[in-house]
This record gives C-alpha cells, sequence and structure tokens, in this order.
C-alpha cells in the first residue's frame, strides 16, 4: 500500500537523497535519515513547537508534514544557523539570557524566533509575545526566552 | 598573563552547558541509536480495571519486521518493581509489575512489549493486538471509603502520622477554623517524553541503560538486583535530559522491559515514549484532599491544626512507596510555631495512572492546604491575612527550630531563617500597601482585582552523604567526576564554579562529568534540590585536597611553603609576587606522573577524592505575593504582578537561581489556572493530548519578580547553601488561591485547584445577583 | 504516534484532483491541503485514510480573486495570506485579518488553509464562523460536476458538512461587504490560539444613526456556526449604544442551544455568547 519514495530533501543547502514511506513525519525523517538530530519531538500532534523548521524561511511544525510534501523546499534546522564556527545572534542571546535550561524546546524557539525576525524585522512587541507563545517551554517560564528574543530584535533594528 | 583573582562563586556566568544545545549537538534519548536495534511499542491496557482474560498478539507476531511480542508469561521470572528505598514488606502487594498479570488497574497499564525493526512497523503491530478484559468498577474518588484491591488488601495501602502535643485537648474550648480543600491531579509534563535504551555488550558482558536521569546510580542497584547482575556489569548512561521536575528516571516498566529484551533478543532496544503515552503511564502527582482544621487564639495566634488527607495515589506503588505522603506530614505546619499537631495522611489507591514525586512534592500541597487556612483564620477573627501570619511565623532566634517531625527519613529541623524578614523585604519591594490603595480604587469601580500572599518553607539538601573526585591531567584540564545528574538545572556549570574558586582557576576549564555509573562508584543524581548542596560540597572537597596536593609539589617545586603560595587563573605563584615565577597545574600534574623523577613518595596524580557529610536537610524558605484581576464577562485570571521572595542561604549562580524560580512558577501557574488530568466516570482519561493538558504558554505566564536573599546562610555546609530548585513552584497554589478569593471579596472561595474560568464565572454571576441565588434555593 | 499507512498522490491540477477523489473515496481518500487539522487526527489514528491527494502542488488553488462584490479564496490559501496587507479590500478584509489573529498560532497558519477549515468543520473554528456570518458560498466539484453551498445548508453538526465524499472543496466565496460596515470579533479560549469555547461575529451598518443590517453569528457555542436571527432583530433599527448591545446579546445567548462537554458545560457557553456579543458589537469598526 505505502511502498517507499524516493525524494530529495535540501537541508541547510545539503541535499539529502532519501526512501522514505509517504506516512513518514518530516521531523522523522530530518533526524532519522538525514541525521539531523537538533530537531526535537514534543508532542507529534502540533501543538508543542519543539519541532519548529524554517520552510521557505517560513516556521512550520515539522510534526505536522510529510517528508514527500517538502520536496524542492529549502529546510532550515537549528544545525544550519550559525555561520562556519560563529554563532548566530540569536543562539548567542539565549546563552547570555539564559534562555535555556534543559535546551529540548531550544531548537524549535530559535528556528521560530529566527524565521519570524528575519521575515519580519519590524514587527512589534506584542506580536512578537504573540508569535513566541506558539512554541511550549516547561523550564524557564519564558521570561529569559523572550528577553533574548527581544534583545535581536533590538538590535536588528538598530542596525539598520 | 592576567594575576587577579575572580571569583566565580556569586557570579551569573553564563553555562557550560548551552554550547551544544543551542547548537542542534544535544543528546537526548531519541538521539541516541545503536547499529542493529530494535524499537519497542507498549500496548496498554484500555481499561481502567478490570481482570485480563486473554492477550491475542497473534496478528503482531505475523508483521513484516516484528521480532517478537512478549506479555506478562513471557516475563514471569521479572519481579515487580521494588521501592528505592528497599523492600517494604506490608506495601509489596501494591507494587506493579513489568506487565499486567491476571489485573489491568489503569487505562495506560502495559499489558503487552512489541519490538519491531522500526518505530512505524512497532505501533502498527501494537495496535493489532486484542486485549479481552471484564471490566470492574473503576475507583476513582480516594476521600470515599476505601475499597478492595486484592484479597485481603484495601485499597488503603497506609496511613501516615504524626503529630505531638494533646491535640484533642487544644482543641476543646478553643475557636475552631475548618477547611477542606483539594489539590486537582497534575504533574511535570516535561516537554521530552521518556525514553530508554538497553544495550548488552556481550563482549564485556555489561548491560547497558542508556537514556538514565536523576537517580542513575540508585537505579543500576536496583536493577542490579533486579536482574541478577553485579553491578560492575550494570551501567547507566544519562545523555541531555529534557526536563525531569521528579518525573522521569524513577524505574518504570519500560526501563525493565529494554534491558531484558536487550539480553534476550541480542540487539539494542530502543524505546520513545509519545505524548499520548506520557499523559497516562508516567508519573502524575499532586491530588490530595485535605480536610484540615486549627484550634486559634483570639489574637490569631495558632494552638493546634489537625489534618486528615487522602492522597489519591493511582493504581499502584512505585518506587517512592509512601513518601510522598510521609513528607506531606512533615512538612505541613510550614514556618509557624504550633503546640499541638496531628496529621493522619491516607494512602488511597484508585484505579488511575499511579503517582510519585514531582518537583516540591508534599509541599505544593501542604501549602495550599495550610495557606488557606490562615486566610480563613484572618477572615473569621477580621484580621489582617499579613498579621495573622506576621503573629505566627517561628523567630529568627529561635532557630535551630525541631518539633519531631519527620520528612524523607529526616528529622525536619529548620536550620537557618528569618521568616518575618523576609515577610517585611517582601512586602516592601511589592509595594503591597500601594498596591492595595490602587485595588480598593478599582474595586469601587467595579473591578475584581485583589492581593494574595503566601508563606512558606522548602527543603533542600537531602544528604547524608556525597563524593565526588577531582583530577587535573599534565594540559591544565580540570575534571570533576561526580555521581550526580543534570536534568537542565546548571549542574555542571555550579560545580565548575565552586571547584574552579578552590583551584583558582577559570570556571571554564572545569569539565563535570555527571550521570555516569562507570565514572564513578556512588552518586545521589539529582532531585530534592540535592545536587547543589550535596555535590557541590563534596567537589569542593576533593578540590580543596587537590589544591592542598598541589601547593605541596610546587612547595618543594618552588622551595616554598605551601601557606605562601597561591593558584590564580590556574598558576601557582608565590602570594603577593604578581610578577613573580610560577609554574602552571598542568606542570605540577606531570611532576606527578607515575614515572616522573621530581614526584618522590607521593601517590601519582592530581587527583583527590572528597566526600561531604550532612546531618540534615537545609530549608530555604520564601514569600510569594500576587495580584490577581479577574474578568467579570469570562471568568479568565490575569495575574498582574508577581513577586517570589527567596532565601537561599548564599547563591552560587543568581542566574540560575532565578531561572529555577521563574520556570518553576510558571508550572505552579499551570497547576493552580490550567493543568489538569480529568477522569470520566469509567476511568477513561480525558486529558491525554496537549490540547486537553493545558501548559502555560508565554502568554499566560505573567512577569516574575524575583528577590533573591541571603540573609540566612546554612551552617550545615561550608559554603552556606540551600538549594532553589523547588522554591518558585512550592506556594503558587497558595498565593493565587489567596489573591482570588480578595479579587472576589469572599474569602474561602476558591477550595480547590486547579480553578477555571468556567467556576469563577458561575461563581461571579451568583455574586452579582443575590436575588436569582435566592430564587434557587 | 505515527500515522498508519496510506498511499501517496501529487496531482498536479484540479481536474486530477477530482478525479483521484471520484475514485479513491470508497477506499477513505482524503485531500491534503495544509494538514494542520488532519495530520493531528492521523497521528492519534482517529483517521486512518488509505490514500491521500496532496492538493499543495496545483497553483490555480492558491489565489485570492476579487471581484467586483465578491471574493474567492481558493482551496490553498493559507491562513497567514489574510494576515497584514492583503489583496481584499474594504472591511471584509478588515475582517479577516482581526479574525485571523484568533487562529491557533503563527506556524499553523503559514500551512493551515482557508478551506481546510471549511471541509473540517470544527464548530471552533474562526473561519466557518465567519463564512456563517458573511452567507458565504462554497464551491463543491466531484467527477459529477460542480455545484455551490450556501453556508445555511452547508453546516450539519459537528465536523459534518454537506459535502459528499468525494466532493471536494475548490473555493469559497464571500460577499464584500458595504464600504461602512462595522465589524467585531471576540473569542474566548483558555489559552490564546486554544480551540476557541465561543466566538461571536458581528457587523452592522448606520443608517440615519440607526442600526441596519446586522449579521450576529455564534462560533464555537452550537454544534455548527450560524446567525442568530434574535440577535439580529433586536439591533435592527436601534442606535449603537451598549443598551442595544446588551439585548442584542442577551437575545443571542437565550436563542443558542450551547453544546455541553468534558470540559466545558452548556451554562457557561451561554455565559460566554452574552459577553462576547457585547463586546464584539462595542468593538466593532
Amino acid at each position: 500500500m505505502s511502498d517507499k519514495i524516493e525524494i530529495t530533501l535540501t537541508v541547510n543547502g545539503v541535499d539529502h537523497r532519501v526512501r522514505v514511506e509517504p506516512r513518514k513525519t518530516l521531523v522523522d525523517v530530518i533526524r532519522d535519515d538525514c541525521g539531523q538530530t537538533g530537531t526535537h519531538i514534543g508532542c507529534e500532534h502540533g501543538v508543542c513547537g519543539a519541532c519548529t523548521i524554517l520552510l521557505d524561511g517560513e516556521p512550520v511544525r515539522s510534526c505536522l508534514m510529510f517528508a514527500v510534501q517538502a520536496q524542492g523546499l529549502q529546510i532550515r534546522t537549528v544545525e544550519g544557523l550559525q555561520n562556519g564556527e560563529t554563532l548566530h545572534p540569536m543562539q548567542q542571546a539565549f546563552m547570555s539570557h539564559h534562555a535555556l535550561q534543559c535546551g529540548f524546546c531550544t531548537p524549535g524557539f530559535l528556528m521560530l524566533a529566527v524565521g519570524v525576525l528575519e521575515k519580519r524585522p519590524d514587527i512589534g512587541d506584542e506580536e512578537l509575545l504573540e508569535v513566541l507563545s506558539s512554541n511550549l517551554c516547561r523550564c524557564t517560564g519564558y521570561q529569559n526566552i523572550i528577553k533574548a528574543v527581544r534583545s535581536v530584535a533590538a538590535d536588528m533594528r538598530a542596525a539598520r | 598573563m592576567s594575576r587577579t583573582r575572580t571569583p566565580w562563586v556569586g557570579q551569573s556566568v553564563r553555562r557550560l552547558e548551552d554550547p551544544p544545545l543551542v547548537t542542534g549537538n544535544g543528546r537526548f534519548a531519541g538521539d541516541i541509536d545503536f547499529p542493529h536495534q530494535l524499537h519497542m511499542r507498549i500496548v496498554r491496557s484500555p481499561h481502567a480495571h478490570g481482570r485480563l482474560r486473554a492477550i491475542d498478539v497473534s496478528q503482531a507476531l505475523a508483521m513484516d519486521g516484528v521480532r517478537a511480542v512478549w506479555t506478562a508469561a513471557d516475563i514471569a521470572d521479572v519481579p515487580p518493581i521494588d521501592f528505592r528505598e528497599g523492600a517494604i514488606e506490608k506495601l509489596t502487594a501494591y507494587r506493579q509489575p513489568v506487565l499486567a498479570t491476571d489485573t489491568v488497574r489503569y487505562v495506560g497499564e502495559p499489558v503487552a512489549a512489541v519490538f519491531a525493526d522500526d518505530p512505524y512497523i512497532a505501533e502498527d503491530a501494537a495496535d493489532s493486538v486484542i486485549i479481552t478484559v471484564d471490566e470492574l468498577p473503576a475507583v476513582l474518588d480516594a476521600a470515599s471509603a476505601p475499597a478492595e484491591f486484592g484479597p485481603n488488601r484495601s485499597s488503603e495501602a497506609a496511613v501516615c502520622r504524626q503529630g505531638y502535643g494533646e491535640v484533642d485537648a487544644a482543641f476543646a474550648g478553643a475557636t475552631i477554623v475548618e477547611i477542606d480543600v483539594a489539590i486537582g491531579r497534575h504533574s511535570g509534563v516535561p516537554l521530552e517524553t521518556r525514553g530508554a535504551i538497553g544495550r548488552y555488550d556481550a563482549a564485556r558482558d555489561v548491560l547497558e541503560l542508556h537514556g538514565a536521569a536523576k537517580v542513575p546510580h540508585r537505579n543500576r542497584e536496583s536493577l542490579a538486583k533486579m536482574f541478577g547482575r553485579s553491578t560492575a556489569t550494570l551501567h547507566l548512561f544519562e545523555a541531555h535530559v529534557g526536563g525531569g521536575f521528579g518525573i522521569r528516571g524513577e524505574i518504570y516498566p519500560e526501563d525493565v522491559l529494554v534491558l531484558l529484551a536487550a539480553l534476550r533478543l541480542k540487539r539494542p532496544v530502543k524505546w520513545i515514549e509519545d505524548r499520548r503515552e506520557h499523559l497516562m503511564a508516567a508519573n502524575q502527582s499532586r491530588q490530595q484532599r485535605h480536610r484540615i482544621r486549627a484550634a486559634v487564639g483570639a489574637d490569631g495566634t495558632l494552638i493546634a491544626l489537625d489534618d486528615d488527607f487522602f492522597h489519591d495515589q493511582g493504581a499502584y506503588l512505585r518506587t517512592h512507596g509512601t513518601r510522598v505522603v510521609d513528607t506531606t506530614c512533615g512538612i505541613l505546619p510550614g514556618p509557624y510555631r504550633l503546640p499541638h499537631f496531628r496529621v493522619a495522611g491516607h494512602v488511597r489507591l484508585t484505579n488511575k495512572t499511579p503517582c510519585a514525586t514531582y518537583r516540591a512534592p508534599g509541599r505544593f500541597e501542604t501549602n495550599f492546604a495550610r495557606e488557606r487556612l490562615m486566610d480563613a483564620i484572618a477572615a473569621k477573627l477580621g484580621l489582617s491575612r499579613i498579621e495573622v501570619r506576621r503573629r505566627n511565623l517561628i523567630a529568627a532566634r529561635d532557630m535551630p527550630f525541631s518539633r519531631g517531625l519527620v520528612a524523607l527519613n529526616d528529622d525536619v529541623e529548620y536550620d537557618t531563617g528569618d521568616y518575618a524578614l523576609l515577610l517585611d523585604k517582601a512586602l516592601k519591594h511589592f509595594e503591597w500597601d500601594r498596591l492595595e490603595r490602587e485595588a480598593a480604587v478599582r474595586r469601587a469601580a467595579g473591578e475584581f482585582i485583589g492581593l494574595g500572599l503566601a508563606c512558606y518553607v522548602e527543603k533542600s539538601g537531602l544528604g547524608p552523604t556525597d563524593g565526588a573526585r577531582v583530577n587535573i591531567d599534565t594540559g591544565g584540564g580540570i575534571e570533576v567526576i561526580t555521581g550526580g545528574a543534570s536534568v537542565g538545572q546548571g549542574f555542571e556549570t555550579v560545580i565548575a564554579q565552586v571547584c574552579a574558586d578552590v583551584l583558582g582557576s577559570d570556571y571554564r576549564k572545569v569539565r563535570v562529568v555527571h550521570g555516569r555509573t562507570d565514572r564513578i562508584e556512588y552518586g545521589i543524581g539529582a532531585h530534592a534540590t540535592r545536587a547543589t548542596v550535596m555535590t557541590a560540597n563534596a567537589a569542593a572537597v576533593a578540590a580543596r585536597k587537590t589544591r592542598d596536593k598541589a601547593l605541596e609539589m610546587a612547595a618543594h617545586l618552588m622551595q616554598s611553603r605551601a601557606e605562601d603560595l597561591d593558584i590564580v587563573n590556574g598558576t601557582i605563584i608565590r602570594k603577593g609576587e604578581a610578577q613573580g615565577p610560577g609554574i602552571s597545574l598542568g606542570d605540577i600534574a606531570a611532576h606527578l606522573k607515575p614515572l616522573s623523577k621530581t614526584r618522590g613518595e607521593r601517590e601519582p596524580g592530581l587527583t583527590a577524592e572528597g566526600w561531604f557529610t550532612v546531618g540534615h536537610m537545609t530549608y530555604p524558605y520564601g514569600v510569594q505575593l500576587a495580584v490577581a484581576a479577574i474578568d467579570a464577562g469570562t471568568g479568565a485570571v490575569k495575574i498582574e504582578k508577581m513577586l517570589i521572595a527567596f532565601d537561599v542561604g548564599r547563591a552560587i549562580n543568581p542566574m540560575l537561581v532565578e531561572g529555577q524560580l521563574v520556570g518553576g512558577f510558571a508550572q505552579g501557574l499551570g497547576g493552580s489556572l490550567l493543568e489538569e488530568f480529568r477522569y470520566d466516570q469509567r476511568g477513561q482519561p480525558l486529558s491525554v493530548t496537549l490540547a486537553d493538558y493545558l501548559l502555560p504558554t508565554a502568554l499566560d505566564v505573567p512577569h516574575v519578580d524575583v528577590l533573591i536573599t541571603e540573609d540566612a546562610p546554612t551552617n550545615l555546609n561550608p559554603l552556606g547553601i540551600k538549594g532553589a530548585g523547588e522554591g518558585g513552584i512550592a506556594a503558587v497554589g497558595a498565593v493565587i488561591a489567596s489573591a482570588i478569593d480578595d479579587a472576589l471579596g469572599a474569602p474561602g472561595t476558591v477550595t480547590k485547584l486547579p480553578v477555571s474560568p468556567q467556576e469563577l464565572k458561575a461563581i461571579i454571576d451568583a455574586l452579582r445577583a443575590p436575588t436569582t441565588l435566592a430564587n434557587q434555593m | 504516534m505515527k500515522p498508519a499507512k496510506f498511499s501517496y498522490h501529487a496531482p498536479g491540477s484540479v481536474d486530477d484532483a477530482v478525479a483521484l477523489l471520484g475514485q479513491l473515496a470508497s477506499e477513505d481518500g482524503r485531500i491534503l491541503a495544509g494538514g494542520q487539522s488532519l495530520v493531528p487526527t492521523m497521528a492519534f489514528r482517529v483517521a486512518q485514510p488509505g490514500h491521500l491527494i496532496d492538493i499543495n502542488g496545483i497553483p490555480s488553488l492558491g489565489t485570492i480573486s476579487v471581484a467586483k462584490d465578491r471574493v474567492r479564496i481558493g482551496a490553498c490559501v493559507r491562513h497567514a495570506a489574510f494576515e497584514g496587507k492583503t489583496a481584499i479590500p474594504g472591511p471584509t478584509g478588515a475582517l479577516l485579518g482581526k479574525v485571523v489573529r484568533n487562529i491557533a498560532h503563527y506556524p499553523i497558519r503559514v500551512r493551515g488553509t482557508f478551506c481546510g477549515s471549511l471541509a473540517h468543520a470544527d464548530p471552533s473554528s474562526e473561519w466557518c464562523c465567519t463564512v456563517a456570518a458573511l452567507d458565504g458560498q462554497m464551491i463543491a466539484r466531484s467527477p459529477r460536476g460542480e455545484r455551490v453551498i450556501d453556508a445555511t445548508n452547508y453546516f450539519q453538526g459537528v465536523m459534518s458538512t454537506a459535502l459528499e465524499a468525494d466532493e471536494m472543496l475548490t473555493a469559497v466565496e464571500l460577499p464584500l461587504l458595504p464600504a461602512d460596515t462595522r465589524c467585531g470579533f471576540q473569542e474566548f479560549s483558555r489559552r490564546p490560539g486554544d480551540f476557541a469555547i465561543a466566538m461571536v461575529l458581528a457587523t452592522y451598518r448606520l443608517e440615519n444613526g440607526r442600526i441596519a443590517d446586522p449579521r450576529i453569528a455564534v462560533g464555537g457555542a452550537e454544534v455548527a456556526p450560524r446567525r442568530i436571527a434574535e440577535a439580529e432583530a433586536a439591533l435592527a433599527g436601534q442606535p449603537a449604544e451598549p443598551a442595544a448591545f446588551a439585548r442584542a446579546a442577551q437575545a443571542a445567548s437565550e436563542a443558542i442551544e450551547p453544546m455541553e462537554d468534558n470540559f466545558n458545560t452548556a451554562a457557561y457557553r451561554r455565559a460566554l455568547v452574552m459577553t462576547l456579543a457585547q463586546r464584539a458589537l462595542e468593538k466593532a469598526r
């Protein structure tokens, strides 16, 4: 019924040729078949956001897509945030603001925050908070995550 | 090279743990894979209670890629999971079998295990297993009369009793205030679900459990016993852990199964729980009902407290036995003087998911019950809620304070504390008086707005003993090997800060090992907020001994006396000689190598072991203050202002302490307003998705102001530290209930958690239309 | 929570999609658009479609086209298309922009589709309430041809619509409201972004200082969204004042037959509708 299909996924600019069943979710293929385990699975029903990646620049829940749907699209995950050895400003900000404790939700938040600020650098603070409420964190109480993202948003505005 | 010394303890330095976690290089259980591994999927009971008649696994076995399917018959030689403290005769009948034998007792109970080549196939196969059960009525109310658990076994597994004084005499003739309050069932629900990978290294005859957490060494002992192996042949490996909160790391049936399967099926076995399973099978907590009353003097002084409470334990006693109930009993009086006390905690089994510890176990519950009672006393006597508390607080001069109560097998003796001082500081910092005036103005305009408070004592530093080893290599790298565990709290950073100070080095040069039973023989893991207190102090002892060894060798090499030397930035120099010659720690390590000509008779290695032993737990304490507003149109609660004031004795890393307090608060908020595991009348769980079990989001958690004080360092350890891990969550239910009652202008309204908008809307509508209510009566 | 097996099809045209659905409907073939509602049900294995027909690769379905007095929203138009500046003019565009912020969360809105919500017909769907309020029309195609289904006939109950198993929703059409229409939308849920327990969408115009063409639709509270005639009658000809709004809100709350479930009572939904109707009217711009 669901024989495997050969697809090519482009993750952080690198092509991965894989053979997967249509039912295999995008997050499972990114993790298992493409070997990029930085994206995490927290609920598999689209609520927690731990699986958030950027698909053609927009944050999406990779547990709610099938890998076969992502052919030809640009997938960016947390592993692709840094530039060589230089960390992305969002990664730096999370560390300097103590915006992570166990780190499980962190990749999802990083991609969500980077995605939304890249698309909408002038996003208002209230709306930014609404966007950040998309993802769940169980350790930090969000305070420092909000501070970290706001600091990057402010830096981006100042630089323009 | 700078010669100035920077003390790390007390600084909010960046965490050592962070770089791999922000770059996607973390290794959580789900990221661990072994070649040729099998995937396990558990088949779970769809019934809350019944006799297991048949399990048909034939369809599953026939599927391509399925290697084995087990039921209880296949693992008949495996004993039930025992209590962490060891066998307790009276309670053994209540332990959970690894797979259900003749009876199923909760929806979600493991009944069979499927082993397949990939998790998709494993789930297909598990779905095809047919379970036949003769249903029995489900016991769902822990406060009703006990039912039969088994032959000659009541569903009341135990009653924990503690107390002192002459309670009945004290109540006679006194003013009595009585309340009946309940805390709803909820739990830690970390963002990473449970997972375990079992692997048998046949080449070395070592059985390995990967994805361990919390108490690897203790679990190793228990598992070694279960498997009849020496502890040298069973090792646990902690990877990154996505939150623990007390839930993760206890021995569950699935942990036993992956190990057994690795042995018998001769392939590594990986199990990753899904969220739906987690919400019905991982330890739940908190559900208690307290019938509590106080005898009070006319001025609000507590004379006696009598509490009878029912603890909904769920279907089995898990690894904690009855310890949560015991702790509840021992810590109930909190920060108040209390001449007479009696508590009885009924451990009642029900047909729900089994329960155990969740962050501040016994304290979230007792703080709610006790602080509700304090508010009730204030209301009944017409006193201010602040004054009633102030009058009863134990004074700093009465420390250490003990009243013969026990928690976690330890006498509850408050070591140090100035509760009244913290209350004053908190009220001032919060600007309580101004906020009350503003609230009064808004109330006059028709708003429902109120202030709440809660005073509480926490516990930490559970001993009695921990040990650590420090090792410095010839490159100057420092490794601290501990038996600790990290659940994301910053364990490594804190240990590194402490050791780096002792060794005069940069904390970033310190590697901290934890969660590895193969690196150190003994460990206490991380729970009960003990890691910072116990392990940091043990590491400090080991570091001190290593330092002494280094200075002694250096003294010989530099022809000085050890007391004239110091270590700065990893280099040993003569004190006061900022520009003088020095020897690096790495070079000292080289001099101490076995074949070194300069070693002399000294024991080889720049390394030392240190142990720290403590007689009692140490007791941090806090005050929580809140402003809450209720939307009269919807019943929704908004926390407009929140303060957590907490005395930790000494903060090694204030940023991490604050992170613990705010994170704990968010969980407490969830337990007060959003989170609840609900069941229908047949015992079917209703909260098995994250759309039904509501975790707070960034828009639900208000800004939390944190006031960390160091007014009462402990004298129980040289660092003076108490732990903060559970200080944020412990009083949240109490303070929010207090604020809501004040907002409603109706003391005593909130008698249970969580409070829902639906309930508040009905209450507000009734308050606004008393004639309607009268018509209905 | 891995989905059960299915066969995957990715047609390149609407004709192909309709033909496939016609063939595969009897084997539980379903349309996959945004997947934000369908895939979770598959994860829980509550839904186990034998075939998924992925329409994301059909360009003609991704357009919003505006005609003189109507706007046509294609089957693959994402929720996110209604955020910020859109092609939809006037009060309708503003209303859709107001409503969309209440739908789930941003990443869900990136993938989820307007028409997908209509096909799914969850009572808490904001778009379903919008379509009911504006008397939208559903364009459905099957091997038998195309038909237009009015909102009043479309919603039949919880997750239940007039669509046949082999019918595909290709577009939804909404009227463009007159330029002087005021619109308000209020919903209530336990947390921002959660399924709404109740919602009210209100629009009206003023003629000589009196309310004309009132529309009051309630969603989330009953098994399906609908306009509440009693509430509209209470508004028509009235001044746009709190007292009139309160009467309309009362009428709405009394007229509905709210659902009762394990988490929310009918009485609470009724009380919420009263609050939300009042606020939607008061905040209507």
